[in-house]
């Protein structure tokens, strides 16, 4: 009895820990698509979530960590600048995942404290951490430079990526502030106008 | 040849994942690199570091058995379309390949799997040029115009010249070889020296671009062998791959991953 217990605990992990993904869906991804990456991420509540299951819909990404007093938040700023930029009509179909650079100290309950004080709304907004292992190679990934400093703080670039509803980089703005480079604006049109076709 | 990768896997593992040597560390290391936040001084703890760059033999092991990073099958997010093109093919290195030159034309991703698999890791930075600093007799030979030369007349070779066989010649104090002279290598933190980042459209560069302070700079213009090193590495990204970057593996003073 007691072994069966364990038994299906020990099941119950594994599928928690492999989630929905196969080895043929990660196949089925563009070559090019960051969604290659097989990472597991929690959100501001907690949840996990494979970074693939993002497929699907144009995504805004940025890294950032939550004790940062310069250009973090700017970069939710940056982000939110995109958001009021578009129309009534657009922002249903682009999402916007913020990965902290620091899992060490941002844990669900930093995430989810900045994300009630900026208000963001959680059908649109993800603040996520993973492993510092997946931090790196998704750091790699997106183009983020950083290095830990010694004081705790880092030093980082602060792109906005803009991934494709299959995850590819498309267009990438190092502009920060709540008006978004023209360009980059551009670009998220129009891939919201491809997503909704 | 992909009958030999196999027997060479299960017939010599250790070769396969490479030697490793153990490296005593330094309290404060002083580093090329001079962060505004750290002065320059780097603590390195105990580690291990394979003593020659990582083969093609070794590496064609690897992708026997993962199939997933072998050229082809690679996704070009993690490998650019020249990753391993100078192999015969995506199981056998061919004639522009030799067994134990060392691997190169391999990304940072596919290095990074190939030391995961091996129970290792990538070197920082930091390890990487502690490391490069020994001559054959001391841990630290970087003052001396001779170390200099040397390392400098490797840079003055033409490109174009086959690469030699790992291994060559005599290894420095620790029994580490070919740090310097046949390839440039990939280290776990290349991204982290963010000197090409460019921040010309920013008003207040120092704040708006980077995060803090801990800006970078050097006082030592001199060691032009390692500023180069930093120079390429901080121009990569970590898909890209090129004809003359390989890398080897390192890992934790007791053979942990750490």
């Amino acid at each position: 009895m007691k072994r069966r217990t364990l038994f299906l605990i020990f099941v119950a992990l594994a599928c928690a820990c492999t989630g929905t993904l196969t080895a043929a869906d990660l196949r089925a991804i563009p070559g090019d698509s960051v969604y290659r990456f097989d990472a597991t991420l929690s959100d501001q509540s907690g949840t996990e979530f494979h970074l693939g299951e993002r497929r699907g819909r144009p995504l805004l990404v940025a890294m950032f960590y939550t004790s940062c007093r310069y250009v973090c938040p700017l970069i939710i700023d940056s982000v939110k600048g995109v958001e009021h930029a578009l129309n009534e009509t657009e922002p249903a179909h682009l999402r916007f995942l913020l990965i902290s650079l620091d899992p060490a100290r941002d844990d669900t309950a930093a995430l989810k404290s900045v994300f009630d004080k900026r208000k963001l709304d959680a059908a649109h907004w993800t603040l996520a951490r993973t492993s510092e292992s997946n931090v790196r190679t998704l750091a790699a990934l997106l183009g983020v430079r950083y290095r830990a400093l010694a004081d705790g703080e880092f030093n980082h670039t602060s792109a906005l990526v803009l991934l494709d509803r299959e995850g590819r980089r498309i267009a990438s703005s190092e502009a920060l502030g709540a008006t978004p480079d023209p360009k980059f604006m551009a670009a998220v049109r129009n891939a919201l106008e491809i997503s909704t076709k | 040849m992909r009958l030999a990768a196999l027997l060479m896997t299960v017939l010599l593992p250790s070769a396969a994942a490479g030697d490793f040597v153990r490296l005593p560390g330094q309290a404060a290391f002083t580093s090329i690199l001079k962060y505004t936040d750290s002065d320059g001084k780097v603590p390195i703890a105990p580690f291990e570091l394979m003593t020659t760059p990582v083969t093609n033999a070794q590496f064609l092991a690897f992708v026997v058995t993962h199939p997933e990073w072998r050229r082809g099958t690679a996704p070009s997010v993690f490998a650019e379309a020249r990753y391993l093109s100078h192999w015969g093919g995506p199981l056998s290195l061919g004639a522009a390949a030799e067994a134990a030159q060392p691997v190169t034309h391999v990304s940072w991703f596919a290095a990074r799997a190939y030391c995961e698999a091996n129970n290792a890791r990538l070197p920082t930075w930091s390890e990487w040029e502690y490391a490069a600093a020994a001559d054959a007799t001391r841990a630290d030979a970087r003052k001396d115009p001779a170390w200099r030369d040397r390392i400098l007349g490797w840079y003055a070779k033409p490109a174009n010249v086959p690469l030699a066989r790992v291994g060559q010649g005599s290894p420095d104090l620790h029994g580490v070889h070919d740090l310097h002279g046949l390839v440039w290598e990939w280290v776990d933190d290349y991204a982290a020296m963010l000197v090409s980042a460019d921040n010309r459209n920013q008003a207040d560069p120092d704040v708006l671009t980077f995060c803090g302070a801990g800006a970078l700079a050097t006082d030592d213009r001199e060691n032009y062998a390692v500023l180069m090193r930093i120079a390429m590495l901080s121009a990569l990204e970590a898909h890209n791959t090129t004809g003359s970057l390989g890398f080897r593996c390192a890992r934790g003073a007791s053979g942990d991953v750490q």
